[in-house]
């Protein structure tokens, strides 16, 4: 087996138990260079954890995880390490470095698994911290920092490496609609300018049909539909349909 | 206890390949930066805590001794058999103890909370080898200090010794000092040495071990602690044992 061109990853029948729970039950998507797709899915349905195995922090039950025509789910563990710099993540909780202040945390995949010397690491991480909106936290800890801003910084440690591949989980939770936006714009601009792929797991509408080229629905263990914003949000898949309208309901009944 | 001695191994081959694959590409597998703040921080550190316990340990042992041996008259054997026990035996396993709770304890608490955190998790992600980059400079740091530490302890268990038998026993600096080193071989040296560096390596494996392996946020990483500690002093005190054994069987 080995994976179509042009496809940046790809996974095929990713199956995924905890103890005698099954969380994925076959899971079948492949996103090709340049795209941004968007997986929805009820909370707990297992988006974090599909994210998790595609980084190769959790090995799946069964099936394939291909980056770059290589399954990520058999290779050597600094085979693994080496496909996971072209890799940035964007963890739902942010897992910054709690020791380590906002400059520490930003500059530590750089400091280790680059070749650059101090102050062009200083360029980045003031670039970088720019780029997220933040240029006066660089000195503070992770703990002084309210959840949006870890999450901000979290993005930006995501990009220090300038990856191919960009995970998000749920990038703009918790963020107020103005860095909710700056947020989404980064995705977009990323994808334009920098030729980055994503892969972006939310529950904010908006933002999902802002940056999605495709769109994925993860439901029970399944990616139930996967096409293009326009023809998900006229899906007449039950499931779908009932996620999409009860959120516009809900915007509704706010007005 | 078989599971986690395999995991132990795993963790450690594991730790060896990403370090093989640094060397590999001309990157130094740690920070110097990271090994001597640890460094400091188990060594330095621990100093203060290691010389108390050895002078009271020792002024104990002189006077036990001493008591027991006056009884047949011996007295004057006193600085022989406590500079010699302490070398050979008390040296290192004090060491062994206080290193075990002071430094065993906070790797496993900071791994841990690490681990519950996401935080090892997210170095693992960003391709920087968690295992190598965490546990490399711990693991050397308390391997290499144990021993420094252990010549410590000896000393100042050996000081305490000293000054209780000038002051109770009736025997004078200068006697112990000549009596010490005339009983003293490079052999019980030796012996002191290598089984603290082997104290060294067990506390710290056991150490990082149960750090990364913590399951259930705050307590979770309190039960770690504890484990780790129990598990450390216990492995140290056994390992002594056979190390005695071994030592006294081929190298009477
Ligand atoms: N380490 C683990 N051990 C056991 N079960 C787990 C573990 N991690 C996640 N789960 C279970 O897997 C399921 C999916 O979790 P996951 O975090 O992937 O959900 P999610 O889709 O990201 O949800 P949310 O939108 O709320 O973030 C949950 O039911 C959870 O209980
Ligand atoms: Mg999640």
């Amino acid at each position: 087996m080995s994976a179509t061109p042009e496809k940046l990853i790809e996974m095929r029948g990713v199956k995924l138990q905890f103890a005698d729970k099954v969380i994925l039950n076959g899971v079948d998507f492949s996103v090709r260079a340049q795209e941004v797709l968007v997986i929805m899915g009820l909370s707990g349905g297992g988006k974090s954890t599909l994210l998790s195995i595609l980084l190769g922090l959790l090995k799946p039950n069964a099936g394939a995880v291909f980056f770059k025509e290589e399954d990520l789910t058999k290779l050597s563990r600094p085979k693994l390490n080496e496909a996971r710099t072209h890799m940035g993540m964007v963890y739902q909780n942010a897992a910054l470095i709690s020791s380590m202040t906002v400059r520490e945390n930003i500059g530590l995949p750089l400091e280790e698994l680059s070749d650059k010397n101090a102050s062009e690491i200083a360029s980045i991480i003031d670039q970088k911290l720019e780029l997220v909106g933040l240029k006066d936290a660089g000195d503070k800890l992770p703990s002084e920092l309210s959840g949006g801003m870890e999450k901000r910084v979290g993005l930006a440690r995501a990009l220090a490496l300038e990856p191919e591949l960009v995970l998000f989980d749920e990038p703009s939770a918790g963020l107020d609609p103005i860095n909710s936006k700056l947020i989404d714009d980064l995705i977009i601009q990323l994808r334009d300018k920098q030729k980055v792929t994503s892969i972006v797991v939310t529950h904010e509408m908006d933002s999902a049909f802002a940056v999605a080229t495709r769109m994925a629905f993860l439901d029970q263990g399944k990616i139930i539909l996967e096409a293009a914003p326009g023809e998900f949000r006229d899906s007449d898949n039950p499931i779908v349909s009932k996620f999409l309208s009860s959120y516009t309901d809900h915007e509704r009944s706010k007005k | 206890m078989l599971q986690e001695l395999s995991g132990m191994v795993w963790m450690g081959r594991e730790t060896a390949s990403e370090i093989k694959e640094r060397l590999a590409r001309h990157r130094s597998p740690f920070r110097l930066k990271h090994f001597f703040y640890q460094s400091n921080r188990v060594g330095v550190g621990s100093v203060p805590m290691v010389i108390l316990l050895s002078v009271f340990v020792g002024l104990t042992m002189a006077l036990l001794t001493g008591y027991q041996l006056q009884r047949f008259g011996l007295v004057t054997l006193v600085p022989a058999v406590v500079s010699v026990s302490f070398t050979r035996e008390m040296g290192p396993l004090f060491t062994g103890i206080v290193l075990a709770s002071r430094i065993g304890a906070a790797y496993t608490a900071e791994l841990g909370a690490m681990t519950a955190g996401g935080e090892v998790n997210a170095i693992e992600g960003m391709g920087i080898g968690a295992l190598r980059y965490l546990i490399t400079p711990r693991i050397l740091a308390i391997f290499f200090l144990t021993p420094c530490l252990t010549v410590i302890a000896v000393i100042s268990g050996i000081l305490g010794a000293a000054f209780i038998s000038s002051l109770l026993l009736q025997l004078s600096y200068s006697y112990f000092y000549d009596q010490v080193m005339t009983n003293l071989l490079v052999k019980d040296l030796m012996a002191g040495i290598v089984k603290s560096f082997l104290f060294g390596a067990i506390i710290g494996t056991i150490a990082c071990y149960k750090g990364l392996t913590v399951r259930g946020g705050a307590v979770g990483v309190g039960t770690a602690t504890t484990s780790s500690v129990v598990m450390a002093v216990s492995t140290v005190i056994a390992c002594d044992s056979f190390c005695n054994i071994f030592i006294v069987t081929f190298f009477p």
